[in-house]
């Protein structure tokens, strides 16, 4: 009887108007929360009108957005990047340069700076795409180390090297501006996530978005079909590299600085620990894995510098001290022991049965391979 | 003329460096197609190891040095033949997966060493002669990079007689060439696997102590930033090729040194680019095997 | 009949989640040579590789009355299976002997009878068996089966490609070899079956199709014409001379 009913419940909630329906009402809920004295203690430092748990929110909001562009790399069309973070800090920095040495109003900024980000991602994947799985991996590592260094040599003293490059606010409007303004960023970062979910979900339904999909599994019989895959596949590379670099750009304004670790290889990693964290191949679980890493990561921060933590004994003390150790950890155990990652198991959940395979499988094994 | 010798012995020396972390991956990826994100971390490891050890003996004796290096060889293999049996061999044959423990591991042991360590570097100290200089064609070439040739030839040295004259050497070649048919030959193939990795781990912690008396110090991200420029050698020298990696390392390095000095600190960048134009016109590497 | 040697029972097997055997059962003689036979594509070796775990699989089978299907390849074959894959598989980058060493699992293999019936690896023992002719390499492949004392060996197209000269010596070799040891042979050319087998096993879509002995079936043209697509009188005359038995 309870079963019955609950399977009709399910089916309920799987016609598309009740999805986009509970959507408008979640989006709705996170746009009014700056109004509302929403409190969780323990996951938020404050209740949710305060300026430092909308900082929070706004955060975590922009890595979702930025897992999310991820996702469209990795998840959708298996490819194993290692240098996303490179298009993010193209975004970040090129914004902060924009401003504060060419003195470029912000919306020609937003423009220049998305172009730039553009070319430089049809540029790198054009020449990466030359090779597959694992080099491929290298090869994108490889140019997102060459933009860590050029951040790092601060070339003219654009960005600022290990010391970071501060927000130039001269031509950014009055509303986006301190603390107190903080409210406007975190509808900034809502408008920012939103926009990135309804393209990263406009791409997959696309007949691009398909034949990418086709890809991943089986590159054979796209290419019998008398489809060049590359291109698609390339598109797909622009498009993730284009979204993560408008999302760099709202960082920049939430956070007013940039900072070279920003650009580094761990924090490509870091993304890659929040997709499979949220489950490889799932719009949600992106968004998801994106929160939840970056609360985690905060909660797990305070912590560590906690009396509880500084009083036990070294070899509790020292690992639990460390954020990314527990973080490190957590990861392989889902890598080992929960593939799907979060997403997963909720779908596993809703649906009453184990096992059940993603939407979107993880990439085959066989584009891993070197053929012999 | 005597800047050109500096450089291109300083670069001989980074070149073994590279190599000591790359020939470990290389065999790893050749035998087993597992991109090892966490070979830096081996390298750190022993190099904590052998300053730990070489703190308790007193560093400036050669005794020390050489035990050091031992403990730091087997430090790594020892971490290494764990991350295989523990965790890849778990995941066998999902590539996608092996690759993300092992960044999830390298994540987790780096922010580890953090906590024991601290972030900031240590600074170590040697046998005095490997602190000093010796002149050749008018160069002052700093000793630490003889012994940083001398070491990663003597290794490849090993490996390659390992391969060539045992029955695990001839399983792993067997192995990178058609891993199915050795199975289907009644060998166990998981256990060189385990070899392999251990193989790896060794030279990346021997690679440890060696890039501790290179730079002067030990820190945590030391692992990290060598095992980027590994991962280029690897794709140049050509994925699964031990010769191919030794190559490579050798240009990388060289050229880096030889870019930072009349480029303007351009070696990084030149790197780079060298691995892009060798994706263009080669993209199996100089000695991968065909068609990738 | 005595007791088979191997016995298969619904057997499936998968490559890359397509399905290439399908409920496939039969028996192999602990004697001298049995076939398995059918159109190519049919899933003949996707069977013997099924059988030794080289593929995702379901289903029983025992080999020399244990069951092997849950087993790692390397396990079965230790119990006594010898391996001649199709297209050889030799490992091109060893020499001849590293490629035989590398085979030897028994305490004390069997380097004369090796050497005395393929004289020519002796001879080319440091070459590397990649620069071997087709026949050759088809020589490295048999003996490593045959160094090793074992209770059957899965033969899969010995003869494709190769010479009609060669051929025969190929049929010569695997003669010798199965009055020593069981054989399970897949094979395309039906004057080498007619050579060799006794009994015969037909598989078509996957499925087996007709279980009996070798001379009966392929003296019924019209069960040859059906199940292989081939009258055995063109076979016969395309095919090279017969080998004197």
């Amino acid at each position: 009887m309870s079963v019955k009913k609950s399977a009709s419940f399910r089916s309920v909630l799987a016609m598309p108007a009740v999805k986009w329906a509970l959507a408008a009402l979640l989006v709705g809920f996170l746009a009014i929360l700056p109004m509302l004295a929403f409190d969780i203690p323990g996951v938020f430092p404050g209740p949710t009108y305060t300026p430092g748990t909308l900082q929070l929110l706004a955060f975590s909001m922009l890595i979702a957005a930025l897992a999310l562009s991820y996702h469209l790399i990795f998840g959708v069309a298996g490819l194993l990047s290692f240098g996303h973070a490179l298009y993010f800090a193209i975004g970040v920095y090129g914004l902060g340069i924009a401003l504060r040495h060419f003195g470029m109003e912000l919306l020609p900024a937003i423009v220049v700076v998305l172009v730039a980000g553009l070319i430089i991602a049809a540029g790198v994947g054009a020449l990466s795409l030359r090779v597959t799985g694992i080099s491929f991996a290298m090869v994108t590592l490889a140019f997102a180390q060459a933009g860590s260094v050029l951040v790092r040599k601060n070339p003219g003293q654009l960005t600022g090297g290990d010391e970071g490059l501060a927000l130039d606010t001269t031509h950014i409007p009055d509303f986006l501006v301190g603390v107190l303004q903080t409210r406007n960023l975190y509808w900034l970062c809502l408008v920012v996530l939103i926009v990135v979910f309804l393209i990263t979900s406009w791409f997959q339904r696309s007949r691009a978005g398909h034949v990418v999909i086709a890809t991943r599994e089986n590159e054979l019989r796209i290419r019998v079909l008398g489809i060049r895959p590359y291109f698609v596949t390339l598109l797909t590379f622009v498009i993730g590299g284009v979204l993560a670099t408008l999302v760099g750009m709202a960082y920049l304004l939430l956070q007013s600085n940039a900072t070279e670790k920003l650009v580094s290889a761990d924090f490509t990693l870091t993304l890659l620990v929040i997709v499979v964290l949220g489950g490889v191949g799932y719009r949600w679980g992106a968004v998801i894995g994106g929160v939840v890493y970056t609360l985690l990561d905060q909660r797990l921060t305070a912590f560590a510098s906690s009396d509880t933590v500084g009083s036990l004994p070294d070899i509790l003390r020292i690992p639990l001290s460390q954020p990314l150790f527990i973080l490190g950890t957590l990861f392989i155990l889902v890598v080992l022991f929960l593939p799907g990652g979060l997403a997963g198991v909720g779908a596993r959940l809703s649906q009453g049965k184990p096992s059940s395979h993603p939407p979107v499988e993880m990439a085959k094994e066989d584009r891993m391979e070197v053929p012999q | 003329m005597s800047t050109i010798v500096l450089l291109l012995i300083t670069g001989l020396g980074l070149g073994a460096l590279y190599f000591l972390i790359a020939s470990g991956l290389s065999l790893i990826y050749g035998l087993m197609g597992v991109l090892n994100f966490a070979h830096g971390s081996f390298l750190t490891l022993g190099a904590y190891a052998g300053w730990e050890l070489a703190r308790r003996l007193g560093a400036d004796n050669w005794g020390t040095f050489i035990a050091s290096l031992v403990l730091g060889a087997i430090v790594g293999a020892v971490f290494a033949a764990a991350t295989e049996f523990f965790l890849i061999r778990k995941l066998y044959e999902r590539h996608i997966e092996q690759v993300l423990v092992t960044v999830g591991l390298a994540l987790a042991s780096v922010a580890l060493f953090d906590g024991i360590w601290g972030v900031d570097p240590i600074y170590v100290a040697g046998p005095a002669w490997l602190g000093g200089t010796t002149e050749i064609l008018g160069a002052s070439v700093p000793n630490n990079r003889f012994i940083l040739i001398l070491a990663a030839v003597l290794i490849l040295l090993a490996i390659v007689a390992f391969l060539k004259y045992t029955r695990f050497g001839l399983i792993i070649r067997a192995g990178v060439e058609n891993r199915s048919m050795v199975t289907a030959l009644g060998i166990d193939v998981r256990r060189a696997f385990t070899v392999v990795f251990a193989i790896g781990g060794a030279a990346a912690g021997f690679g440890g102590v060696l890039s501790a008396s290179y730079y002067g110090f030990v820190s945590p991200a030391i692992g990290g930033s060598l095992l980027i420029f590994a991962f280029i050698v690897t794709v140049i020298g050509g994925l699964g090729s031990l010769a191919g990696a030794a190559i490579a390392s050798a240009l990388v390095a060289v050229l880096q040194q030889f870019a930072n000095f009349y480029l303007g600190g351009t070696g990084d960048f030149v790197v780079v680019l060298l691995l892009a134009v060798v994706l263009l016109v080669r993209p199996r590497g100089l000695l991968g095997s065909a068609v990738a | 009949m005595s007791e088979p040697i191997l016995s298969v029972r619904s057997l499936s097997a998968k490559i890359a989640a397509q399905q290439v055997v399908e409920n496939v059962s039969f028996d192999v003689a602990a004697t001298w040579v049995t076939a398995l036979l059918g159109r190519n594509g049919v899933g003949k070796t996707s069977t013997i590789k099924g059988i030794l775990g080289l593929i995702e699989r379901r289903g029983e089978v025992h080999f020399n009355g244990t069951r092997i299907d849950k087993q790692r390849t390397h396990r079965i074959v230790q119990r006594g299976i010898g391996y001649v894959p199709e297209d050889r598989e030799i490992f091109s980058k060893l020499t001849v002997s590293e490629n035989l060493r590398l085979a030897e699992r028994d305490a004390n293999p069997r380097r004369e009878l090796v050497a005395e019936l393929f004289p020519d690896l002796t001879a080319r023992a440091a070459q590397l068996a990649g620069t071997l002719s087709g026949g050759q390499q088809q020589m490295v492949s048999l003996a490593r089966a045959l160094l090793n004392n074992n209770k059957l060996l899965l033969v899969d197209e010995p003869t494709k490609g190769l010479a009609p000269i060669v051929v025969s010596e190929v049929a010569a070799a695997l003669a010798e070899a199965a009055s020593i040891v069981p054989v399970l042979l897949v094979e395309q050319n039906l004057q080498v079956v007619r050579r060799l087998a006794t009994d015969v096993i037909v598989i078509a879509g996957g499925r087996v199709v007709h279980i009996g002995n070798a001379t009966e079936f392929l003296d019924d043209q019209e069960m040859v014409k059906n199940f292989l697509g081939v009258s055995t009188n063109k076979t016969a005359s395309s095919s090279p001379p017969a080998v004197t038995p």
